[in-house]
């Protein structure tokens, strides 16, 4: 079929996610969770939170095997981070699809989403939620990324351990920025297996 | 918990060798410790996986080399900011002061070993005659926990020229009176706030906090500060260190 279609001249649809940010996308969802489930681990080496996380959801089997995945998966995260937010800012991609964000609009589509009204026919806009969420992910995952340089070199980075209120208020930001960012992804997942198609873009492009 | 366990018995074998095999079982009992760390993970083959990472350590330790700055001080606190009273902190299980060597000032020498043009034994009045300046700064430990503490004693780089070391040697290794061994690399050595110092908090360094003498670094973490030191040598061969054995990261600079 698909090659009558293009004898025929007629092209594929244009992706919706374009190739480059359909692979960043996964890279990065691959890289957060390592990310995450290890600093679960080294979190629960000396906790800030009143709890500690289940074992069964950390990765490295302890603080030593943790800290070693977390140190090897942060340069697939930042490199695989900063090039989707050059091409994001570079392209327009993110002023063109990001904007304009209004809590107004996000609280309108909630409302109607929860009234089974909000239609998903065209992917390729994102509603006033999405637009929302989504820039607010980019900048958790900016802090994120800053507020653990700043943990991890406290020393050599002095304006990042300035800017985050020295190392113990830069484990608390980096803590919370995590919990934001995996906040995000429970309503994330939940969304795209309830809209199937909106999975199905991010791995085959329309 | 099972790492400590199993930390503590090699260990307790290392130091029954003499030191250039002790250096060899530590080094061969690397595999064995990073081995047991992933054993927690059933997704990932355990050997392929911990060459991956081992290989990333050591690809973070040339980073960091790269990254450190020799000029670039840790930032020094007001005597307020002094956390006290300050933890106390141990490679032994269970983490205890009780656990911490019993150390004679009388007999006590310090001893100078490698790429050293003087290397004579150390006695505590030649130590405590050294020029001295404090530091308060803050002590950051891997779990994540920090303290400020006051320390005080000799630039280690002025007593690096005093031995007559060999400052284009790559490592300087501790071996410490409690079996603890740990190395550096020589610009941090060298590094202005980098202190072999013999008191804390304007006391005789306690024996919790390494009697009777310890090297204080504030560019690097909690395990790079070795306590109880009874040996220091100058070398070009890496030489790892306890903690390091098990995985830490080699640089591990702030």
């Amino acid at each position: 079929m698909i090659r009558l279609k293009r004898a025929a001249g007629i092209a594929r649809p244009a992706p919706i996610h374009p190739l480059l940010v359909r692979i960043a996308h996964w890279i990065n969802a691959i890289a957060m969770v390592v990310m995450v489930m290890s600093g679960w681990a080294i979190h629960n080496a000396h906790p800030i939170a009143p709890f500690l996380f289940p074992e069964s959801v950390t990765l490295g089997g302890g603080l030593i095997g943790a800290l070693q995945w977390h140190f090897a998966a942060m340069w697939v995260l930042g490199i695989n981070g900063l090039i989707y937010l050059v091409y994001g800012f570079a392209s327009g991609r993110f002023a063109r699809k990001l904007r304009p964000i209004s809590l107004r609009s996000a609280f309108d589509d909630t409302l109607a989403a929860l009234r089974g009204r909000l239609g998903h026919e065209d992917l390729s806009r994102y509603n006033g939620v999405q637009r929302l969420l989504y820039a607010g992910v980019i900048a958790l995952g900016v802090l994120v990324v800053a507020s653990g340089m700043a943990i991890w070199k406290p020393v050599q980075f002095p304006l990042l351990r300035i800017l985050f209120g020295d190392f113990d208020n830069a484990r608390i930001v980096h803590f919370t920025a995590m919990t934001g960012i995996f906040l995000f992804t429970l309503i994330h997942v939940a969304m795209a297996l309830l809209v199937p198609k909106s999975l199905r873009a991010m791995i085959r492009g329309y | 918990m099972r790492e400590k366990d199993t930390g503590y018995i090699l260990r307790d074998a290392a130091g029954r060798l003499d030191l250039p095999t002790r250096r060899a079982f530590l080094r061969s009992a690397a595999g064995l410790g990073t081995l047991s760390m992933l054993s927690g993970c059933d997704v990932i083959d355990g050997f392929s996986a911990e060459r991956v990472l081992g290989g990333m350590s050591d690809f973070n330790d040339r980073v960091q080399a790269w990254l450190f700055n020799p000029r670039q001080l840790a930032p020094e606190y007001p005597a307020s900011a002094i956390t006290r009273p300050f933890p106390f902190n141990s490679f032994y299980t269970p983490n205890s002061p009780d656990l911490a060597p019993v150390i004679d000032p009388v007999g006590f020498v310090l001893n100078v070993t490698g790429k050293a043009e003087r290397k004579a034994d150390w006695t505590l009045p030649q130590l405590y005659a050294l020029p001295r300046f404090t530091q308060i700064t803050r002590h950051i430990c891997i779990e994540g926990w920090s303290a400020i503490g006051k320390w005080t004693g000799v630039r280690f780089s002025d007593f690096l020229a005093r031995i007559g070391a060999d400052t284009r040697a790559k490592y300087v290794t501790f071996r410490c009176d409690d079996n603890y061994v740990t190395s550096i690399d020589m610009p941090t050595a060298l590094h202005p706030q980098t202190q072999l110092c013999f008191w804390f908090d304007d006391q005789i360094l306690p024996r919790a906090y390494g009697f009777p003498m310890k090297l204080r670094i504030p560019t690097k973490l909690g395990f790079k500060n070795p306590k109880h030191i009874g040996e220091i040598e100058i070398g070009d061969d890496y030489t790892g260190g306890y903690w390091e054995t098990y995985g830490y990261n080699w640089f591990s600079g702030l």
